[in-house]
């Protein structure tokens, strides 16, 4: 296991509150978007963006990069971000966010921007493309892996526990999927609306390796994509525990943020609770 | 008429063990009807380049996204109904949004299912993948034109949507024309009225034709096997020629073949057009033929349908 110097752990930490801020300047431009569940996934994100991953953002379609793909396609204000920060375009674009003519799509849009393995936005589809890249990648004797990221409320989706069985059955152990387990859904809390519970037991019944994390916790985040890569055999659920709209502190498990932007009042309080000078 | 009759899904499955020869990007999914759809023979042969994924068309049409996502050309089988109606918002953003490769190839269409009844019959796949941006959509007539088919839409990059029946089909097609993606073509030439057909339909609109001769009414027979993009020109010829036109297909008249036939013609050349086909309706247990007979899909409704739009000519 790879022991994680503090400084590099710093550095991705400081980073993912640059993501941060991103999205709270990107959903205050466009006036609506998820900042909630933008922000529950930022640390996931950063993680995989700026360390975990094998990717060259100048050269989109390297075949042998890492593929990610983002089930929970209303996230997309963070990823956009992390993508942007990564260099696959300018960052000044951030602030096109679901304007006309812009390629920052209200959900990601395969087709409009580099770095988008797939259009996702209808939830329950995005891990079965996942797995559809692991196949290929197996059938072509690659070792690139696949990383997907899942929100829980698409947990309810049955085209999900579809995809949970063909994952075991062919034994993908080049996928790395995380569960953003933010516990909140537009209607109200998961366990309130059509409960969830227990996650963990079910994705190890249905053939899983599940390792259970802090998602905000970037060292926890780290160590669980390198067992992942460990595990034969089996595909890899990181059940991680997050907060929705966490690291501005009326953001935090606020059922209101999850599709709303905020105002400019809101706005500048969010950036200095994230440390930005204004 | 006397016709030589051949099955469309072998035909299916000859064209996939062919293609697996040649390429080595080609991959084949199921929902678990192999040995029905004959993707089963392609499996036989490719064992590593297919997949089944079981009762799980939603999560199938989502792994062929992934697949093409990767530079695989993807086939993916079942039955029509199954293949787009169970699945149709996966094949909508995971396939035709992102415009991904894959062919999407059905069998057991329209009602000459037969005993299965209406669970299994389906009279809306042709509307619901025609809706579809970015899809290109064809019904061979028959067992030749649905090899020509298999193999037009592995070269095609885009998202496809093929229809086969289960019944064997009369060979109708000419055996020197090739499919092309977007044409259409003659089968018989006429002066009176226009027959256009696509499926099993095709053989009838030639038995139509036989029947309108013997009363000396000359009528031209197309095979529509392009449903999208539909053969614009081959539609404006037969106006030009002809000016009364009948459209026949093994599906709902609500948006196939003849909806498509019929928005070119009000847009265009507004010209008397009949549409035979399902009336909007579900089908039920039966002979393949005689459900055939009872829902109107014969050559005496071909031969109706012509007299009445040269009447209104």
């Amino acid at each position: 296991m790879v022991a994680y110097p503090d400084d590099v752990i710093a550095e991705l930490e400081r980073r993912a509150n640059l993501i941060r801020r991103h999205v709270i300047r990107m959903t205050r431009a466009a006036g609506s978007g998820h900042p909630g569940g933008s922000l529950s996934s930022t640390d996931i994100l950063s993680a995989l963006f700026f360390k975990v991953m094998h990717h060259r953002p100048t050269d989109p379609t390297w075949e042998d990069r890492d593929r990610f793909v983002l089930s929970k396609g209303h996230a997309a204000p963070a990823y956009y971000a992390a993508l942007a920060e990564s260099g696959y375009f300018p960052v000044e674009e951030l602030l096109t966010l679901r304007k006309l003519g812009s390629r920052l799509q209200g959900h990601p849009s395969r087709n409009k921007l580099p770095g988008i393995e797939m259009s996702t936005g209808s939830l329950g589809q995005g891990l079965s493309t996942a797995l559809g890249m692991a196949l290929a990648a197996r059938l072509d004797r690659k070792a690139h892996r696949i990383y997907c990221l899942c929100g829980d409320g698409e947990q309810q989706s049955g085209q999900i526990w579809e995809a949970a069985m063909l994952g075991a059955h062919y034994e993908l152990d080049n996928v790395t999927a995380f569960l953003d387990r933010n516990k909140l859904q537009i209607d109200g809390p998961t366990e309130k609306i059509m409960s969830l519970e227990p996650l963990t037991d079910k994705w190890r019944a249905f053939g899983w390796n599940v390792i259970e994390i802090d998602g905000h916790n970037m060292r926890e985040i780290l160590e669980a994509c390198d067992k992942a890569k460990e595990v034969r055999n089996r595909p890899t659920m990181v059940l991680a525990h997050t907060v929705k709209g966490k690291g501005v502190s009326f953001m935090e498990n606020a059922l209101s943020f999850h599709g709303k932007a905020p105002n400019d009042e809101e706005t500048k309080k969010a950036l200095r609770e994230l440390g930005e000078d204004i | 008429m006397r016709f030589q009759y051949a099955s469309q899904r072998k035909e299916y499955g000859r064209a996939l063990v062919d293609l697996g020869k040649s390429r080595k990007d080609v991959v084949v999914l199921d929902a678990d009807l192999s040995s029905s759809t004959r993707t089963a023979d392609f499996a036989k042969e490719f064992p590593e380049h297919f997949f089944n994924c079981g009762i799980a068309e939603q999560n199938m049409m989502g792994v062929a996204a992934g697949m093409a996502a990767s530079g695989k050309v993807v086939f993916a089988s079942s039955f029509a109904v199954f293949a787009t109606g169970r699945c149709w918002d996966q094949i909508r953003q995971s396939i035709a949004y992102p415009k991904l490769n894959v062919k999407i190839c059905a069998t057991h269409a329209g009602i000459t299912v037969g005993g299965d009844g209406a669970s299994h019959q389906t009279g809306e796949d042709v509307a619901l993948m025609r809706t579809l941006p970015n899809f290109t959509v064809g019904v061979p007539a028959d067992a030749p034109e649905t090899y020509k088919m298999t193999r037009a839409f592995a070269e095609w990059n885009g998202p496809c949507y093929m229809r086969m029946g289960r019944l064997d089909f009369p060979t109708v097609s000419d055996p020197d024309e090739g499919f092309k993606i977007g044409r259409g073509s003659v089968l018989r030439n006429g002066e009176d009225v226009s027959l256009i057909g696509c499926g099993i339909m095709v053989s009838r609109c030639l038995e139509a034709a036989e029947a309108l001769e013997r009363r000396n009414i000359s009528a031209q027979v197309i095979n529509m096997s392009s449903i999208k993009p539909l053969d614009d020109a081959l539609v404006a010829g037969a106006v030009k020629r002809t000016g009364a036109i009948v459209t026949a297909e093994e599906h709902n008249v609500v948006s196939g073949l003849g909806a498509a036939v019929a928005t070119y013609l009000v847009e265009h050349d507004p010209v008397p057009m009949r549409r035979v086909g399902i009336m909007d309706t579900f089908g039920e247990s039966g002979e393949g033929e005689e459900l055939m007979r009872k829902y109107g899909l014969t050559a005496e409704k071909v031969v109706e349908a012509a007299e009445e739009v040269m009447r209104r000519r």
